[in-house]
């Protein structure tokens, strides 16, 4: 089951830039590639913790500001000889306004 | 669109080195099938000598296995060569009769092992020294003879040699010439070597050459052209090698000594192209694998139709690979005349160190005993460095120049597996020795992308690179002269900035559409560079792109491992007052900042604030007359100064004063990399001018100005560019050597290497002697820093870019739907 709820314009994200997004005890990073996609992670990198939504956005891949890692936005795996995964959920647009998914929260508070 | 074919002939390091490169640029373009005459996929040919010295296993040399064929869509045939190309039907013929089309042909044959045509030379036991078959036969010979013979005493012959002894062979080495390895060794690091593998139990027979093969059944002896013979039961011939041109020859392809190809690696039919150890170019064939590399480069850029890389040819240096030898060699290292020649040798030590100069610039290296610095002057050499600034230090390498925190740890070859090389990420010798060996690493970038070695702070690079160097030996892939900027183009940061100024591109996106860039919108390491190049070019029209910038620089503080940021307000020459302490004292409460410091650079640190506080915590301080002290920024840092003249009794200049006005004109200026100034009022230098970007030291008769310093990783002492009477001509001096380091360097180098790369004489000359040049850069920095300075923290705290500091909330959403 799906719960879709609005939760920003896509304006209100920089292109190839995020919004941190706080859902109660959880932070959420949105991203927004040059192509206008937008992806969701937990605002946490599976290495020591850096706030993903910090990071430079490129292609569809985060670079996290503390230490380089790179991590792919639509999986959440981090790429590279860099082993991890970071949990990603799901997110739509419609009308110019972006929609998560907060069933998919759940398994991740 | 049906995929043109392309046929690879020849599975080894090259070919798929250029496939590697082409499926990087273009995966999609091609069908691709290889064939190769061995039975093996893709192997590490240079790795053959460990697999006979019985340091390694087949396996572990094996480069590209079989699924890696089928994960990239290549079609494979081992074991089946390719006997002949008609070139009209574009149709190759295999041994085994297959027939297969192309469109586009890359002949990677690679070369022979030269057989010398004496009688006997076919017999059963007599060997070349080139594939695993090869070794397969001389391990078999090692387990049921005794007697081994090489003929060859260069560095195939003396690799085979080491190898057959370490098989329990009785082993002579049987050399043409007086000296071994003339062709990268001198006399007397040739005698050294000599020494120290006749120590190890090599024989030598020098100056001898063989007239004929012994045997019947099989090699029993040779003959040598004075009557004298010697008993052996295996030969092996590494006397050198030939390009293998037969295929292309018979084709009608122009060859000479080689497979001719131009600049893009075509051969004279424009279909077929040509790398590796079979070709000829520009009159030079090569056999040692580090220019292999570079031509596959280039070679892969045309086939994916880029059509802009351009092989212009390679300066090579070799190591040998035996073990407990330390050998190095590159460039002309046999003096000419009008040479100059410095020597360091340590006949206890077993050291020798021959450099060749000419004209202040490094011609030719050899090296014995001691290696550590080898791919230094390697370096210096392709780079054709100035050296004549520590010549004087050069032999003592370069660690003597200051690489702190090492010292003679430097000596990588003598530490144990647990000794700890990159101190920032914690990995060890025996990690990274273990995983360019097993994961078949050749550059430093995959070095640092497998290890982590060296991808922190940098400062143990070299003993990364040295421990590349003595793994891979030759196969190790130095860092280019010319160095692309990131993986995303292959164009340099020089490159990059004349495009910039002659196509007059203003935007990042017209930049990725003319420079052809690889990805659609660039990566962390060109994007930062980019900006700034941008920037500086255009000071006036650019418009700065946040989202390009380090989260430091987007948000105007330092990120803390905690996510939080640090804050620290400009204070002018280090220059406060009471009322400047009161307010910083207040903004510290009132935010409750968990820590204060003050900084190396004589300012106040406010640690621990959050994200969200910052613009309300800049407010604060805006009120209270702070700017933004960019102490988070590839920017303009501090001035640091002494207390001078008004107080201090040896005082001889008001430096504080000065301290002020330089930092008044540079605050706010965006750098290549973070730029530190310092005024010390006299010799005795309390506010330490001779480590900074620009350091000022007062005089009793002026100001002596230096450059070129920094402390960090690697200290460096400035270097002394000149000395000026009066303050205004200081910050005349200062604004236009800062403009020029602004323009000319690369993004993320200081000025300390810089100054190194371009030479100090350089620097002179654009700043102390060419007074119209230093009017125009000094009025080029004053206009871009009426540009640059407009504080950021004051546009935040008046409502900037409020979207990086305010977080989304699904709460705050809820409430409002």
């Amino acid at each position: 089951m799906n719960d879709w709820i609005p939760v920003t314009k896509l304006e209100e994200i920089p292109r190839l830039g995020a919004r941190k997004l706080q859902a109660g005890d959880l932070d959420i990073a949105l991203f927004r590639t040059g192509s206008d996609e937008v992806f969701a992670l937990r605002d946490r990198c599976p290495h020591r913790g850096g706030p993903l939504s910090q990071g430079i956005v490129h292609g569809e891949a985060v670079t996290c500001p503390l230490h380089n890692w790179k991590i792919d936005l639509q999986s959440g795996e981090v790429q590279g000889p860099d082993q991890g995964c970071v949990s990603s959920f799901a997110v739509r647009i419609e009308d110019g306004v972006v929609y998560l998914d907060i069933a998919s929260l759940e398994s991740a508070a | 669109m049906k995929k043109q074919k392309l046929i690879l002939i020849g599975n080894g390091m090259a070919g798929v080195r250029t496939l590697e490169e082409l499926l990087k640029l273009e995966p999609e373009l091609y069908d691709i099938t290889v064939f190769g005459a061995e039975p093996h996929p893709n192997y590490n040919r240079i790795m053959l000598s460990p697999v006979l010295a019985g340091e390694k296993q087949v396996d572990e040399i094996v480069l590209n296995s079989r699924e890696w064929y089928a994960e990239n869509g290549i079609t494979l045939h081992t074991g089946d060569p390719v006997t002949a190309i008609d070139r009209q039907a574009r149709q190759i013929t295999t041994a085994s009769g297959m027939q297969a089309s192309y469109d586009r042909l890359l002949l990677a044959t690679g070369s022979n092992p030269f057989m010398i045509p004496i009688p006997g030379h076919d017999l059963p036991g007599v060997v070349g020294f080139r594939d695993i078959q090869d070794v397969e036969t001389m391990l078999d010979s090692a387990r049921q003879y005794k007697k081994a013979v090489v003929i060859g005493g260069g560095l195939l012959g003396l690799e085979a040699a080491n190898g057959l002894k370490k098989n329990g062979m009785d082993v002579t080495v049987v050399h043409l010439m007086d000296i071994l390895m003339e062709r990268q060794l001198d006399k007397p690091a040739a005698a050294l070597l000599k020494a120290s593998l006749e120590e190890s139990g090599l024989k030598f027979l020098m100056a001898a050459q063989t007239e004929a093969i012994l045997g019947d059944q099989r090699v029993t002896g040779l003959r040598f052209k004075d009557g004298s013979e010697l008993d052996t039961d295996l030969v092996v011939m590494a006397v050198g090698i030939r390009p293998n041109m037969a295929l292309a020859d018979a084709a009608g392809l122009h060859c000479e000594r080689g497979i001719v190809v131009n600049d893009t690696l075509q051969t004279f039919d424009p279909r077929i192209y040509a790398v590796g150890e079979c070709v000829q170019h520009r009159n030079n064939t090569y056999g040692l694998v580090a220019p292999l590399f570079e031509q596959a480069k280039v070679c892969a850029n045309h086939l994916a139709q880029l059509g802009y890389g351009r092989y212009q040819g390679s300066v090579t240096s070799t190591k040998l690979k035996v073990t407990g030898i330390d050998l190095f060699s590159a460039g002309e290292f046999n003096e000419t005349e009008g040479d100059e020649t410095l020597v360091l040798q340590d006949p206890a030590q077993g050291v020798y160190k021959k450099l060749v100069i000419r004209d202040n610039r490094i011609k030719g290296a050899v090296m014995y005993g001691d290696t550590m610095d080898g791919s230094w002057y390697f370096q210096l050499l392709r780079e054709a460095t100035d050296i004549s600034s520590f010549r004087n230090t050069i032999l003592f390498g370069q660690h003597d120049l200051g690489d702190a925190g090492h010292g003679e740890e430097t000596r990588v070859g003598m530490l144990s597996d647990e000794a700890e090389i990159c101190g920032c990420n914690g990995v060890c010798k025996g990690d990274i020795v273990n995983a360019i060996s097993t994961q078949g690493l050749f550059t430093l970038d995959e070095v640092r992308a497998h290890t982590k070695a060296s991808a922190s702070c940098g400062s143990c690079t070299g003993m990364v690179e040295a421990l590349l160097a003595s793994t891979v030996g030759e196969g190790y892939a130095a860092t280019p002269s010319k160095k692309a900027v990131c993986g995303c183009t292959s164009y340099s940061h020089d490159e990059v900035r004349k495009a910039i100024s002659e196509l007059e591109l203003k935007s990042m996106p017209e930049l990725f559409d003319r420079l052809d860039w690889g990805t659609p919108d660039g990566c962390p390491g060109c994007r930062p560079a980019l900006n700034y190049y941008l920037l500086a070019a255009w000071p006036a029209e650019y418009q700065d792109d946040a989202q390009s910038r380090f989260i430091n620089e987007r948000a105007h503080g330092n990120i803390q491992k905690d996510g939080s940021y640090s804050v620290v307000p400009r204070m002018f020459g280090g220059l406060c007052s009471a009322d400047d302490l009161r307010a910083i004292a207040d903004v510290a409460d009132k935010f409750e900042v968990p820590e204060i410091k003050v900084t190396g650079g004589q300012r106040i640190d406010l640690f621990g604030v959050k994200k969200e506080q910052l613009p309300a915590v800049w407010k604060d301080l805006s009120d209270a007359g702070f700017v933004s002290g960019h102490a988070y920024g590839k920017a303009l840092r501090t001035v640091k100064t002494c207390v001078g003249k008004n107080w201090c009794r040896f005082g001889t200049q008001d430096s504080t004063g000065l301290g002020v006005k330089l930092e008044e004109l540079t605050w706010g200026s965006w750098m290549p990399h973070k730029f530190k100034l310092a005024v010390s009022g006299c010799p005795r230098n309390c506010a330490e001018a001779t480590i900074k970007d620009l350091g000022v030291v007062c005089v009793d008769s002026g100001y002596e100005l230096h450059i070129g310093g920094n402390g960090g990783i690697k200290v460096r002492v400035t270097d002394l560019l000149c000395k000026v009477e009066s303050e205004q001509e200081v910050l005349e001096y200062t604004g236009a050597f800062v403009q020029c380091y602004r323009e000319e360097a690369q993004y993320l180098e200081r000025t300390a290497p810089w100054v190194e790369r371009v030479s100090l004489n350089y620097v002179k000359q654009r700043i102390v002697e060419d007074k119209m040049g230093r009017k125009a850069l000094y009025e080029r920095f004053k206009l871009s820093q009426q540009y640059a300075q407009v504080d950021p923290w004051k546009a935040r705290a008046e409502g900037a870019e409020i979207h990086e500091f305010t977080p989304l909330s699904i709460d705050r959403m809820r409430a409002a739907s």
